[in-house]
């Protein structure tokens, strides 16, 4: 029996779950507005996903290119994103960027910088100015150390090697979380009055990821189970540049950093294919010629981006065209080449960890010899849904932040997005969840009982006589969701997939770990089971509901966007049997920011000189 | 001394370690040369004459502060900066010019950071090899203790950068015999010298510091401009401190021997005076 | 597929040894692949940290045939067909299990070091410096701390100074603050005493085992220490210092 008087317990007014850029940046924020504040993390400090972030921060500082503007940025990212954005957050997101790179830069962030001094931008993929602040390729470190470096100075407590396994709550409210540290495999009681969730998307369901182990949807498992709904599950991107060998790094990123700086796609008969793909909405930003496209590169300002730079869901499914019709590489990818671009000096100053990447993990030299590159599931553009305004989730209390949290991106997220998201939305939550607690009444208390459930539950796995390998088992449904769920889906493979998740949940029902529960693998593995098997339903039965191709979904049976679907989003949540998905009409937008968003980019770069 | 294998199974105790490959082959290499530099310099310092040969003088006993003459080998009289060796030096020592400056480079090879971590490793065992178990001493105290005078390597700097200019006016004249120009083998052996001398001081540490390292600006005002520029061709140098520094030791100490062989008659100095 | 063997350290804090596994090796793989294997199909419960599996993240640090290296960087194919590759956990740091160490240390080490201060904004509310000043700061900034140099560093691995030295990694976290053009606070005088500068005798270990290639020893602690010796150990500076006030050239 489970004496929850005797568990570690601990107690906060804000606890954050998740340490990368979002779950830093709100527990920054929450000790800011003098909250006694903790932060549970899944890894070591430092160490979270958001290390992995090459390219940059998207922010229209207009460093580069003066004729930059929040408003431009906010286009971008709703034509990115296939309207199906939240408005609002799209518009908070674009307005506040800026601030917060300056604000990084205050807490000793050292970006590259231009001529001047300041804060240098480069191009990315969707953006139509140079808008990325960047440190080499690198950046996600930098954000990571600043906010770090930062934030042991503020009184927040972290709780490292620290994962959750379930909220707690008392009458519908948050109460807290329960979790167990790695380390000794003990289990932790954190009360709080509210959580802010910050831990990321799910890459981890897919064989072919960038996503390290930590990846396993955490946070969406949790909220789900805790009634919040999920929403745009079915928006899932892949990023169209992962490393394809050796086997072991399969799914590795290569930025798109590599792109921005002139690299360019060919097949195995070495055509630049991609101005073969470049849709009808895109032709008119778009590079027609290859002469064209290099005179894009030297900064000729009447020359359109090459159509490496497209959107990351028209390259992705480029590469999986050319691959599929015979023209791919001998490991099953397509050619990145920049050697034969840029100079050896000019590829190692600016990807550095691109070139140490290939180099060592590959024994490739880039600025000699083209990369192999192709498809790899790479971030969650749905997940809890929230308001735009203060991120709380449809359970009081309950907060979510980041990629753990779903709206801005719509259907498809520009490259650079995600890490000002994490900024721009890790301090809304913050200031969300203060303002939460402050109006709270009286402090929830965890019933006894949710306790001792969760932690049967887990104990559950270990003291089994026997049952299934948990490596196993994640090893199918990896298998499954990339046989099945991929980049292009169908009615009858979302089906095949559903059934088989019926199996593994059944499976994951008798999985068993050996050995004992301190810092043991197996165990972390089999409780990792439980979100990630909630997050592949959800992804998959959202993909069924939606009928079109957007954005990151993409259903070779309805292959068309169709506009009837703008109109609404897929939400999922925990029924009284199982799984519910239902739509969500969208409301209208608000007039000036369709105004902005639909508008002739000519006309928005006019008005903005004349002011 | 006994080794005890601990949790984690590591091997404790002097040159202790799990590594498989030669680790030892570099601290070998390093005590080798360094024995040899510092046993032929000590034989070398100790003998009175054939440290000339017209119009060579050995880089060991330049600046030639005094001369005794009529010693074999020994450089005329008006070659020294103060005239004849002076009358209180000790009989039971040689009149050995390098006696008296050889101190100054041996003070800035000694207290530089490149030979410290060579001669640290190879003869203090502190520690012989990278994850190689260190010397076990009661407590460790770094260059706090004893070592602390290791803080005014820049000071050597000074004497070494008086040097170098000595060596280029001893290099100069070393190209006119008799008022004749010409070249001979010992005039490129001692611009090699000089040559190897310079790229090892200007990758200097502590010069790269006060050139520009000590700035946090760079960029702030035309000084500090013009010191970054210093500042980054000191750095291309001083990555290759090391090599640098052994190139020179051992080009220094062949040109003594050149010389004084030379000097001695047992090797024929080619050259263009006939 | 061939078969290769490996010597794993099995155990925790109370004790272990080293257990053989034989494991059939695929053409590209690191060491930590190969310790997922055994962890797969041999040792379900065989404690390894690790997380991004690309080198960039500094958590899958361990001693392999006796070198402090990242699991993820350690290509198999730079060991001979028939060697027996050895595993460990760090030295410099107690064993929790198996592979993985108690770092904890460090982070308390990090928290003592002074924030960064910046200086006020121009007056157009920008901060500027050019990549000429920041050049050096980025270099000490991808650190992704792994602490190889931490557990490499001999003052801590073998003569145990974690109560007076920082340790490599924390002396280029010192430098890129100090050198920071923004930066307004002053660590020199803790750089020398609570840092301990003068603990390190720049054996240089640190540098060879860093996996991001940073120059730790040349541009991070010998700038460090000479910054020291301008302030404590050089008389010249210290008489101007004592005539001209304290200002001069910092």
């Amino acid at each position: 029996m489970v004496n929850v008087s005797e568990l570690l317990t601990y107690e906060h007014d804000v606890l954050v779950v998740g340490a990368g850029g979002a779950g830093l940046r709100a527990a920054i924020e929450c000790s800011a507005q003098g909250l006694s504040t903790g932060v549970v993390c899944k890894s070591l400090l430092g160490k979270a996903h958001t290390v992995m972030a090459e390219g940059g921060l998207a922010a229209a500082l207009g460093n580069v290119d003066a004729r930059d503007n929040w408003k431009i940025h906010f286009r971008d990212t709703m034509r990115g994103g296939k309207f199906l954005n939240q408005w609002r957050m799209a518009e908070l997101h674009a307005r506040e960027a800026p601030d917060r790179v300056r604000e990084l830069e205050e807490w000793g962030a050292v970006f590259d910088r231009t001529r001047d001094g300041l804060i240098s931008q480069r191009n990315f993929g969707g953006h139509r100015y140079p808008r990325l602040a960047h440190v080499g390729d690198r950046t996600g470190l930098e954000i990571i150390r600043t906010l770090q470096d930062y934030g042991i100075h503020r009184g927040f407590q972290v709780y490292m090697e620290c994962t959750g396994l379930d909220l707690m709550t008392d009458g519908g409210r948050i109460a807290g979380l329960l979790a167990y540290f790695r380390e000794t495999g003990r289990f932790a009681l954190f009360k709080a009055k509210a959580v802010i969730l910050a831990t990321g998307g799910a890459g981890k369901a897919w064989r072919v990821t960038s996503n390290s182990w930590e990846y396993t949807g955490d946070g969406y498992g949790m909220a789900y189970e805790a009634g919040a709904e999920l929403m745009d599950m079915e928006f899932t991107q892949f990023h169209p540049t992962g490393m394809v060998w050796p086997p072991s790094v399969r799914g590795i990123l290569v930025t798109e950093g590599v792109r921005g700086d002139g690299g360019i796609l060919t097949n195995n008969k070495r055509e630049r294919f991609m101005f073969n793909y470049i849709p009808e909405k895109f032709a008119a930003e778009t590079a027609a010629t290859e002469e064209e496209a290099n005179r894009w590169l030297t900064g000729d300002s009447t020359a359109r981006r090459p159509p490496e730079l497209l959107t990351r869901d028209v390259v992705a499914r480029a590469i999986t065209r050319e691959v599929n019709e015979g023209r791919g590489t001998p490991h099953g990818g397509v050619y990145l080449d920049i050697a034969s671009r840029r100079p050896a000096d000019f590829i190692r100053k600016k990807l550095p960890s691109m070139y140490h990447q290939f180099k060592e993990l590959a024994e490739v030299d880039i600025t000699r010899e083209p990369m192999e590159v192709g498809p790899t599931l790479h971030y969650f553009m749905g997940g809890v849904r929230v308001d735009p305004d203060t991120q709380e989730t449809t359970v009081p209390g309950l907060f979510a932040a980041g990629e753990c949290a779903a709206g801005l991106h719509g259907a498809n997220r520009l490259g650079g997005n995600s890490l000002s998201d994490l900024v721009v939305f890790g301090r809304l939550a913050g200031v969300g969840a203060a303002r939460y607690v402050r109006a709270l009444p009286a402090a929830p208390r965890v019933p006894d009982e949710q306790a001792a459930t969760a932690i049967r539950r887990a104990t559950d796995i270990l003291n089994r006589e026997s049952g299934t390998n948990p490596y196993l088992i994640q090893e199918d449904l990896q298998n499954i969701m990339g046989r099945n769920v991929g980049i292009v889906r169908s009615d009858d493979e979302l089906k095949t997939a559903l059934r088989e998740m019926e199996r593994l949940k059944a499976e994951a029902a008798r999985v068993k770990a050996n050995g004992a529960a301190q810092y043991n693998p197996g165990w972390h593995a089999a409780l990792d089971l439980r979100p990630l098997l909630i997050t592949a339903e959800a992804v998959t039965r959202a993909a069924l509901e939606r009928q079109e191709s957007r954005g990151g979904h993409t259903r070779v049976d309805y292959p068309d966007e169709r506009a009837e679907w703008l109109k609404a989003n897929i939400v999922v949540r925990k029924g009284r049997d199982g799984m519910e998905t239902r739509r969500h009409e969208r409301p209208a937008p608000p007039k000036e920011l369709a105004d902005i968003a639909y508008a002739k980019i000519e006309d928005l770069e006019a008005a903005i000189a004349r002011t | 001394m006994e080794q005890t294998i601990r949790v984690g199974g590591h091997a404790r105790g002097l040159a202790a370690t799990g590594r498989t490959d030669r680790w030892w082959v570099g601290t070998l290499l390093t005590l080798l040369g360094l024995t040899g530099f510092v046993a032929y310099a000590t034989w070398a310092a100790f003998q009175p004459g054939h440290f000339f040969h017209d119009p060579y003088i050995s880089p060991f006993s330049s600046p030639l502060l005094f001369v005794r003459p009529g010693a074999a080998g020994a450089a005329p009289l008006q070659h020294a900066w103060f005239g004849a060796w002076p009358s209180w030096w000790p009989s039971w020592l040689p009149a050995s010019p390098s006696l008296l400056i050889l101190i100054f480079p041996l003070s800035f090879r000694l207290t530089c950071y490149y030979f410290r971590k060579a001669y640290y490793r190879a003869y203090a065992a502190s520690p012989p090899g990278c994850a190689v178990g260190a010397l076990p001493r009661s407590e460790y105290r770094g260059e706090t203790g004893l070592l602390i005078f290791q803080n005014l390597h820049r000071y050597a700097l000074y004497f070494i950068l008086v040097f170098m200019v000595v060596h280029y006016y001893d290099t100069f004249w070393a190209f006119f015999r008799d008022g004749v120009f010409g070249v001979g083998v010992g005039s490129i052996v001692l611009t090699i010298d000089a040559a190897l001398l310079t790229l090892y001081v200007f990758g200097c540490h502590s010069w790269r510091h006060l050139l520009g390292g000590k700035l946090d600006c760079f960029s702030c005002d035309a000084s500090s401009r013009l010191r970054h520029g210093a500042w980054r061709k000191a750095s291309i140098l001083n990555a290759s401190h090391g090599l640098f520094g052994w190139l020179s030791l051992f080009w220094v100490a062949f040109s003594d021997y050149y010389v004084r062989m030379v000097s001695m008659g047992r090797i024929h100095d080619f050259s263009t005076w006939g | 597929m061939p078969e290769r063997r490996f010597r794993v350290w099995r155990g925790d804090a109370r004790g272990g040894g080293f257990q053989e596994y034989a494991v059939e090796v695929d053409p590209g793989m690191v060491v930590l692949d190969v310790i997922h294997r055994i962890q797969a199909r041999q040792a379900n419960d065989l404690a390894v940290r690790w997380n991004c599996k690309a080198g960039k993240c500094g958590s899958c640090s361990m001693e392999i045939n006796g070198r402090p290296r990242l699991g993820c960087m350690t290509r198999m194919n730079m060991f001979g067909a028939d060697e027996v590759i050895t595993v460990q956990p760090l030295k410099t740091f107690p064993v929790v299990k198996d592979l993985v160490t108690d770092v904890a240390w460090n982070y308390e080490r990090n928290k003592r070091i002074p924030p960064f201060k910046p200086r006020p904004r121009g007056a157009d509310g920008q901060h500027r410096m050019m990549q000429n000043d920041v050049d050096r700061v980025q270099e000490f900034r991808k650190c992704i701390e792994c602490f190889l140099c931490q557990d490499v560093c001999h003052v801590l691995r073998d003569h145990d100074r974690k109560d007076a030295f920082v340790g490599p990694r924390f002396m280029i976290r010192l430098a890129s603050l100090e050198m920071h053009p923004l930066d307004a606070a002053d660590r020199i005088p803790a750089v020398r005493a609570e840092f301990g500068s003068g603990l390190c005798n720049i054996t240089r270990c640190c540098t060879e085992v860093c996996p991001e290639h940073i120059g730790i020893t040349d541009n991070g602690i010998i700038p460090l220490k000479e910054r020291v010796v301008d302030r404590y150990y050089d008389p010249i500076q210290w008489l101007a210092r004592r005539i001209f006030g304290r200002g001069g050239e910092h």
